[in-house]
């Protein structure tokens, strides 16, 4: 018997709501289709702040906190940037409870040389009042900007080296972390694939660092991004971590939330369309109609500008892989659905969001590492789709970029793409071009751009699912070219991209669709016996 | 190897070619030669705001006739002056890591200015670049003409400058880059294949957004 999250369409089944992008759309999908749903939001902390302390009180193969603390030592607490949550949380975000019980902690044992940095490694500066958000109006006062601020890749003067990995891969990180008698890293982990070692030794890092495993070759080797165990990205990256743990004091807090993204007007997007009462139908044929008659910007505001009311789950402290482990098991128990069998094609919509433009539009470079990236890789043991499977995925593909987060983005798609998609030449050829590019640079250090190589790390994040499926299929793209620089299809509708998509799988295909957001993986197992298709009652679509 | 191209007043300092300008008009030998200078000025004032908005050549050759009738060695000797206190006070912030990273990068760094020669190489000495193309006086006798030698770098005449200079260089300009504020260096901009937008005004503000060039705050 599937898992409840996992529904078969018959032919009484409601038609499925999914992202387009800021919009929702509705489908039918035929009947014997499968639609996999998240899992309800699992039960918050009551008392978060008692939970911090405790943790912080009794870590995993590590002392106390306080125990490591003495008058007049430096520390560095570096944590977790604007990419996670998503949407943000509403305040306070855990982050500001754990750095408020952290500070007064530091405080009470006389420790004054405190540093907070926003490990972004290669992603964009937060902006002052996103860093606000985060850490609350009191810690920002009292630190920002000279004691609260971005870390900056590009400040070579302010990198140190720390040694090579026996694969070779360089560890360099912020001097200042380095430096410190004490690092304290603040982790908000979203999914199973942030957290651990990434934290300090990606976080903290640059482009010397990153390029030993944000590389096509590296992303060829993983089965999936969030499964840890199966990702050579991250064994290369536990390898790197433990090179930088054994020479730095490294004290990890790591906390997890639920999956609880929409707030009580909208949770109704998280439910099986068929159990939805008359007034959630109501009202989400009235949230259709709205998005649909209103401009971009308005939509995004929507669903970008209000936080989501996560719940707290867990909070973790003490040596980084002990802690992890932990942290792994309460992501997964929130996160995975059991699905028997892969399919034949796999259908999702692309919503209006990713770790990368919060408070900005989904560009097409972005769509392509939802659809190839992180989507596809929402599982474990095997992917949802077989191998040479085909994947459906819904969003308009807008030709649209924002000049002041992605600039380097809209070079690598209009200039860089159109030559090769070819992930190894365009990391031979045009990514250490793009690496040097002063003009990027200079946006990444002092403006809000992202570093001129993560339009590349995009591209190979996307290489996994690239390599494996067979087509990939946009329903209801505004233009022909975006898909087609991507190297996709397009179709109209998706009757229209299931016909296609029938042509190049094997008779009676089995369909799998991803009901997401919120978040889910697929704790996917391959064997799987059921009826074949025309065995069922009624056929639609 | 690549260059990258500088254009200087609002660029990468705050002045323009008026401030300097001015402080060797208040700075003659004598307080009288000064005032009769100044008047001088005032009255081409209603012409250059004319020129200012019509054609930066014209606005270029007439602010350079302040200087007819000064001697060479009063306009060397002041220079380094006139740099201290008008030109690098009013540098940018950002300015000097913008020009660093180009270097750090193994670019031949340019300032090309419709400013004065002798003041440009002052800053390229103070921010390390590599080469200037700026305008030049006419030198008679020892003493300035008041008129500006030929070309005169100024709005298009730039664009032909940087792409004499790449040849000569053996530069790529779809490899070099260039930095400009104002919408009257879009032809410098446009002959490089990595043009720049820094601190730029509302109409290159709109064509770097319209064309997807990197918009860059130093100031």
């Amino acid at each position: 018997m599937s898992h409840p999250c996992v529904v078969t369409i018959d032919s009484r089944s409601a038609p499925r709501v999914l992202f387009s992008g800021d919009r929702l759309v509705e489908v039918d999908l035929p009947t014997g289709s499968r639609v996999v749903y998240p899992k309800p939001p699992l039960k918050p902390l009551k008392d978060v702040d008692a939970a911090i302390r405790y943790a912080i009180n009794h870590p995993y193969n590590s002392e106390p906190l306080y125990a490591k603390l003495r008058p007049g030592m430096k520390v560095t607490i570096a944590m977790d940037d604007i990419s996670l949550p998503l949407p943000p949380m509403k305040r306070p975000d855990i982050r500001e409870r754990v750095l408020t019980i952290v500070l007064d902690l530091l405080a009470d044992y006389g420790v004054d040389d405190v540093e907070i940095i926003i490990a972004t490694s290669v992603h964009r500066r937060m902006k002052d009042w996103e860093i606000r958000h985060v850490v609350g109006d009191k810690i920002f006062n009292a630190y920002w900007p000279k004691k609260l601020y971005n870390h900056d890749a590009e400040n070579l003067a302010n990198m140190k080296y720390l040694g090579t990995t026996e694969e070779g891969e360089e560890v360099e990180l912020n001097r200042r972390a380095v430096e410190s008698d004490l690092i304290i890293y603040v982790n908000l982990n979203l999914v199973p694939m942030d957290g651990g070692h990434k934290s300090v030794a990606v976080g903290l890092c640059g482009y010397r660092s990153l390029r030993a495993h944000h590389n096509p070759r590296v992303m060829r080797q993983c089965h999936s991004y969030m499964d840890p165990k199966s990702s050579a990205l991250n064994t290369s990256v536990v390898r790197m971590g433990r090179l930088a743990n054994k020479k730095l004091n490294v004290f990890t807090i790591e906390t997890t939330i639920n999956n609880r993204m929409f707030d009580t007007p909208l949770e109704f997007l998280a439910k099986n369309e068929d159990d939805l009462s008359r007034t959630e139908r109501n009202a989400l044929h009235a949230l259709r109609f709205t998005l649909d008659k209103m401009p971009q910007p308005a939509r995004q505001a929507i669903f970008q500008r209000v936080p989501s009311p996560f719940g707290v789950t867990g909070v973790f402290a003490g040596e980084t892989e002990a802690v992890h482990e932990h942290t792994l098991r309460k992501s997964f128990e929130q996160y995975c659905v059991p699905v028997v069998g892969q399919s034949d094609i796999l259908i999702t919509g692309i919503p209006f969001i990713s770790p990368y433009n919060v408070n900005s539009f989904l560009n097409p470079l972005l769509v392509q590492v939802m659809a190839n990236g992180y989507l596809f890789n929402l599982y474990r043991n095997a992917p949802m789709v077989k191998k040479g499977g085909t994947m459906i995925i819904m969003h308009p593909c807008t030709d649209l970029f924002d000049n002041e987060h992605h600039s380097p983005y809209i070079e690598f798609v209009h200039r860089v793409l159109p030559e090769t998609r070819d992930a190894m030449e365009l990391h031979k050829v045009w990514e250490p071009k793009f690496a040097k590019n002063p003009a990027y640079i200079e946006m990444y250090r002092y403006g809000h751009a992202y570093h001129p190589t993560h339009p590349f790390f995009m591209w190979y994040w996307g290489e996994a699912g690239r390599q494996h499926l067979g087509r990939v299929i946009v329903v209801g793209a505004d233009n022909e070219y975006i898909p087609q620089l991507l190297g996709w299809e397009t179709a109209r509708t998706m009757d229209e991209a299931l016909r296609m998509a029938k042509q190049t799988a094997p008779p009676n295909p089995d369909i799998l669709a991803l009901h997401c957001p919120p978040i889910f993986m697929a704790d996917m197992s391959v064997e799987k016996q059921r009826a074949p298709i025309s065995a069922l009652p009624e056929s639609q679509g | 190897m690549a260059a990258s191209y500088f254009d200087v007043d609002g660029t990468l300092i705050r002045t323009n070619l008026v401030h300097p300008t001015l402080y060797y008009v208040l700075n003659q030998n004598t307080p009288l030669h000064s005032l009769a200078k100044l008047g001088g000025a005032l009255v081409k004032a209603p012409w250059l705001a004319w020129a200012e908005t019509r054609d930066r050549r014209i606005f270029n050759e007439l602010l350079f006739t302040s200087y007819g009738g000064m001697s060479e060695d009063r306009l060397v000797g002041l220079a380094v002056e006139t740099f201290e206190r008008v030109i690098k006070p009013n540098i940018y912030p950002g300015a000097r890591d913008l020009v660093q990273t180009s270097l750090d990068k193994g670019h031949d760094v340019v300032l090309v200015s419709g400013a004065l020669d002798f003041l440009m190489r002052l800053l390229a000495e103070h921010l390390g670049a590599t080469d200037v193309i700026a305008n030049r006086l006419e030198i008679k006798d020892r003493f300035a003409t008041g008129k500006l030698l030929r070309p005169v770098v100024a709005g298009p005449e730039k664009s032909r400058l940087i792409r004499d200079h790449a040849k000569g260089r053996g530069h790529d300009l779809d490899e070099c880059f260039a930095y400009s504020d104002s919408y009257s260096d879009v032809p410098m901009l446009s002959i490089v294949g990595h043009p720049a937008a820094v601190n730029p005004d509302r109409k290159l503000s709109l064509l770097a957004n319209a064309y997807h060039w990197p918009i860059i705050h130093v100031d």
